[in-house]
């Protein structure tokens, strides 16, 4: 199942300001992995997911989803593959009730009506919150707005679930809720986040940026438990990691 | 300085509503044609954006008092005189729908008072002018300041000239004028510093915000010509509505302004109303619904018609019939309310 | 500003209720509301008692939909000082006077008076519609009377944006006021950088909206969703309220109904 594959290669971009944000970036993401993107603020995280989404385009290098390059052309395709979960829920929900929002991508694709109910609905279902379809968005709680954001992707039935630190504003219960959801989708996945517990629980794959460049990539418990390494990108190793200050025994022991 | 629709007259309320429609329309029709999508989910936050910026109090320096900003220049500065026109006509209409700041059939006047003198008069011919050699500092200010001054200005005498054309109002025109221009010369005097402010500051600050509006405009260059005959074309629209309502009906504009508080005579229907209001000439001692009028009252009555035209005689006796009825009609409103709310909570109590 | 956020969420919350009026077309209460506003503006200065049985749909909806009467009247008391400000020199100017249950009355109190019952009945016809109906219900309505997607889309941007940058600029200004103790309102010097910031803010918004967008297909068309038909009982509504306001405009019943008492007794 190659089509599901995601390839950068050789990436480099920099903003209209002349500021260099991804200096030369390469990975293969296969189908089914679940991949962390982790790095200090500025890192480039965020620039490298709207490369990927197409909202940036790269000075030079390419990206490939499955065998597909990403152009201007081949934009409205890829982007049916690809659903991305914006850090600001307010930025996705932009429509007056969620239930439209959850619909808005289907409609776009001119599904007809009836499937486009039944795919809102079953976004709603997976997301947890079908009783909130006829709610305003303004009216939901960080919570709910973020699962209310991630079901406007789901209705698209994206191959590959992209998503800029979903679990950044929340309460534990919250925090807790949407781990559980990322855990439960059976997408390929790619997360940024700051929040390396959540990472360390829910992907496998973790890769480290620094500068716009990949500083480090490989799985998720050898690398947050390598502390010199996230010293130097500027990143701190997951509490769960951390042995104890009292007894000195760690809470996980990662295979 | 929304035109409220209790000061309006349904003919002048209509043609303002076709002609802003029509611009409206020809508007949204450039955009899409442009294919310049992007520009719509900037219209709707900035839209939002102006909503939430009229609620700062901006202190007025020496006076203590303080101003709020309208937005229209800001937002032809900002998206161009098309995308501007839309979003401040969205605007309008949320305060209208949510605010009662104007009502929905005003809504016309206040679209055209508000959005067109900004977008299509102003911004083209007043702040192109002072910053067509180039954007600086000393160009923004100017051409934002006097720009919104005189939108303002236009707008403040749009309102004048729809409420005596409405002739809800006994205001002569020219007190009128005298009122209103020089209070909206102050809040317009706000309007463009703070408009020129708030320019000068995302110039400086991200000053590619300002080229892509002025860039990405298919619009910065509207003809003076293309002005002028937008102009004539909705000076035509509207005289002829209004021309076209006044032959129509016999006492002009005003059509139906002799129907005063005790309307002297009731157009006599046929059926049952007559066949009532002859049982009632009968059983009243006061004929023709009206008290006998006194001496005195009919000679003012009389020199109230030689002056005005269309003033006819009000006599006491239909005015207490109007007051009575009138109070009975309000009981009986207020009655029925009642009993249906009386109704609806018994419904909830027994469904619960 | 908090004061206005309030507003919207209330008659946003309203109108989400299931009720009789709340469930009716959405066109179909345009219509009418349309039709009532045309009607009630068409009456001439001086009528007073002619104008007061279109009081009768107000409260009717009013009553029907089960709306908070406090907040009713407060959105109407808000309305009325521009008409109030225009209206208050038909008295200074207009010294006819008339005579009424033996008081003489100068005739500009009287088309004072009918200004500002129409300024109540045309402002509470307009919040009803809204208390009933909602936004993006009105946005659909208006899509079935062909107003351009672009507009309708970015009405519906700008209503749902309000509270988020209403939100936003509360906490600018809390954070202005905390370093500006004892200060009324913005001064001079930070007219620009306030609410340039706020505007530059809303800026990114928008292009990260825009973003959102078209990662779900936007591409300049906004497909709203198909539309309920309307009923038997929607067409019902708006012919018997129109029939009802057709015989108001026509008849003066207050006053044939004031004729007939004070007649008989
Ligand atoms: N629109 C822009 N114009 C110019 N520079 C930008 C722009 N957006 C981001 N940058 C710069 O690009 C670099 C990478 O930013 P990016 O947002 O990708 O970081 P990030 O890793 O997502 O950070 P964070 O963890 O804070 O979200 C930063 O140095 C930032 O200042
Ligand atoms: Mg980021």
């Amino acid at each position: 199942m190659s089509h599901h594959k995601v390839e950068v290669s050789n990436l480099h971009f920099s903003y209209p300001d002349g500021h260099q944000a991804i200096r030369g970036m390469s990975f293969t993401i296969f189908h089914g992995e679940s991949v962390g993107v982790i790095g200090a603020n500025g890192a480039g995280k965020s620039t490298l997911l709207m490369l990927l989404m197409g909202i940036l385009f790269p000075d030079s290098g390419e990206i490939l989803v499955g065998d597909t390059r990403l152009t201007k052309k081949t934009l409205p395709m890829i982007r049916q593959r690809l659903g991305m979960v914006f850090q600001d829920p307010d930025d996705q929900l932009f429509m007056t009730t969620v239930g439209d929002d959850v619909a808005f991508g289907p409609r776009n694709y001119q599904l007809d009506e009836a499937e486009v109910e039944s795919r809102v609905i079953e976004a709603l279902t997976q997301v947890g919150i079908p009783h909130l379809k006829d709610r305003a968005p303004f009216k939901l709680s960080g919570g709910e707005k973020r699962a209310a954001a991630i079901a406007t992707v789901l209705s698209m039935r994206p191959d590959i679930l992209i998503m800029d630190e979903p679990t950044s504003f929340l309460d534990p219960q919250s925090r807790r809720r949407v781990m559980g959801l990322l855990k439960s989708f059976e997408h390929t996945k790619i997360i940024t986040s700051h929040d390396l517990d959540m990472v360390l629980e829910t992907c496998r794959r973790v890769i480290v940026i620094k500068d716009g460049l990949v500083a480090a990539d490989g799985p998720a418990g050898e690398i947050l438990k390598n502390q010199p390494l996230l010293d130097g990108c500027g990143l701190e190793m997951p509490l769960s990691l951390q042995s104890c200050p009292n007894c000195g025994a760690s809470k996980y022991e990662v295979e | 300085m929304h035109m409220a629709d209790a000061l309006i007259s349904p003919a002048v309320g209509g043609a303002m509503l076709a002609v802003t429609a029509g611009m409206a329309a020809y508007s949204a029709k450039k955009i899409s044609g442009d294919m310049d999508e992007k520009k719509i989910p900037l219209m709707g936050v900035m839209g939002a954006f102006v909503f939430a910026a009229q609620m700062i109090n901006f202190t007025i320096p020496a006076t203590g008092s303080s101003g709020h900003l309208g937005g229209g220049m800001l937002l032809a500065i900002l998206l161009g005189p098309y995308a501007g026109f839309l979003t401040m006509a969205s605007i309008l209409l949320i305060q209208a729908l949510f605010f009662g700041d104007g009502g929905l059939l005003a809504y016309g006047c206040n679209v055209f008072n508000l959005g067109f003198y900004t977008c299509f008069i102003a911004y083209p011919l007043i702040y192109k002018w002072f910053t067509h050699r180039g954007l600086t500092s000393k160009n923004i200010f100017w051409g934002a300041t006097i720009s919104a001054l005189i939108a303002l200005q236009l707008g403040a005498f749009s309102v004048v000239l729809e409420t005596l054309a409405s002739g809800r109002t006994e205001l002569p025109f020219a007190s009128f004028v005298l009122l209103m221009q020089p209070i909206h010369l102050a809040i317009g005097l706000v309007e463009g510093l703070v408009t020129a402010a708030v320019v000068a500051f995302v110039w400086k600050a991200r000053p590619e915000v300002l080229e892509k509006a002025a860039a990405g405009e298919a619009m910065g260059n509207i003809s003076i010509k293309k002005v002028l005959t937008g102009l004539v074309v909705a000076v035509v629209i509207v005289g002829g509505a209004l021309s076209w309502f006044a032959s129509s009906s016999p006492d002009g504009l005003e059509w139906s302004m002799e129907r005063i508080a005790g309307t002297a005579e009731l157009e006599a229907p046929a059926g049952i109303h007559q066949a009532l209001s002859d049982l009632q000439s009968k059983t009243a001692f006061m004929p023709d619904y009206g008290f006998k009028a006194s001496e005195e009252e009919i000679v003012e009555a009389a020199a109230a018609e030689e002056a005005a035209g269309t003033w006819p005689a009000v006599d006491a006796g239909t005015s207490v019939a109007g007051l009575v009825g009138g109070a009975l009609t309000l009981i009986m409103a207020a009655l029925i309310g009642y009993v249906i709310s009386l109704s609806k909570k018994k419904g909830s109590r027994a469904a619960a | 500003m908090n004061d206005a956020l309030h507003n919207i969420r209330i008659w946003d919350d309203l109108a989400r209720r299931q009720n009789a009026v709340n469930n009716l077309h959405p066109l179909v209460k345009l219509l009418t509301t349309i039709f009532y506003l045309i009607v009630v503006v068409s009456f001439g200065r001086y009528e007073i008692s002619s104008l007061l049985p279109l009081i009768f749909y107000p409260v009717v909806i009013f009553s029907l939909a089960e709306l908070p009467l406090g907040e009713v009247l407060k959105r109407i008391a808000w309305a009325m000082p521009f008409v109030i400000g225009i209206g208050i020199f038909n008295p200074v100017f207009d010294h006819q006077t008339v005579e009424l249950l033996g008081f003489t009355i100068s005739r500009g109190w009287l088309t004072f008076i009918s200004i500002l019952i129409k300024c109540v009945l045309t402002v509470a016809a307009g919040i009803l519609l809204v208390a009933t109906t909602g936004m993006e219900r009105l946005g659909a309505a208006l899509r079935m009377i062909r107003v351009p997607r672009v507009f309708v889309l970015q009405l519906l941007l700008t209503y749902r944006y309000i509270s988020v940058l209403g939100n936003e600029l509360a906490r600018m200004l809390r954070a202005y006021s905390l370093r500006a103790p004892g200060q009324k309102g913005i001064k001079r010097e930070a007219w620009g950088s306030l609410t340039g910031s706020l505007l530059l803010r809303s800026f990114d918004r928008a292009q990260r909206v825009y973003a959102a967008m078209c990662l779900r297909g936007f591409a300049g068309e906004y497909n709203s969703g198909a539309m309920a038909k309307i009923g038997a009982g929607d067409l019902g509504f708006l012919a018997g309220w129109s029939t009802f306001f057709i015989m108001a405009r026509l008849y003066d019943w207050p006053l044939w109904l004031g004729s007939l008492l004070t007649g008989v007794f």
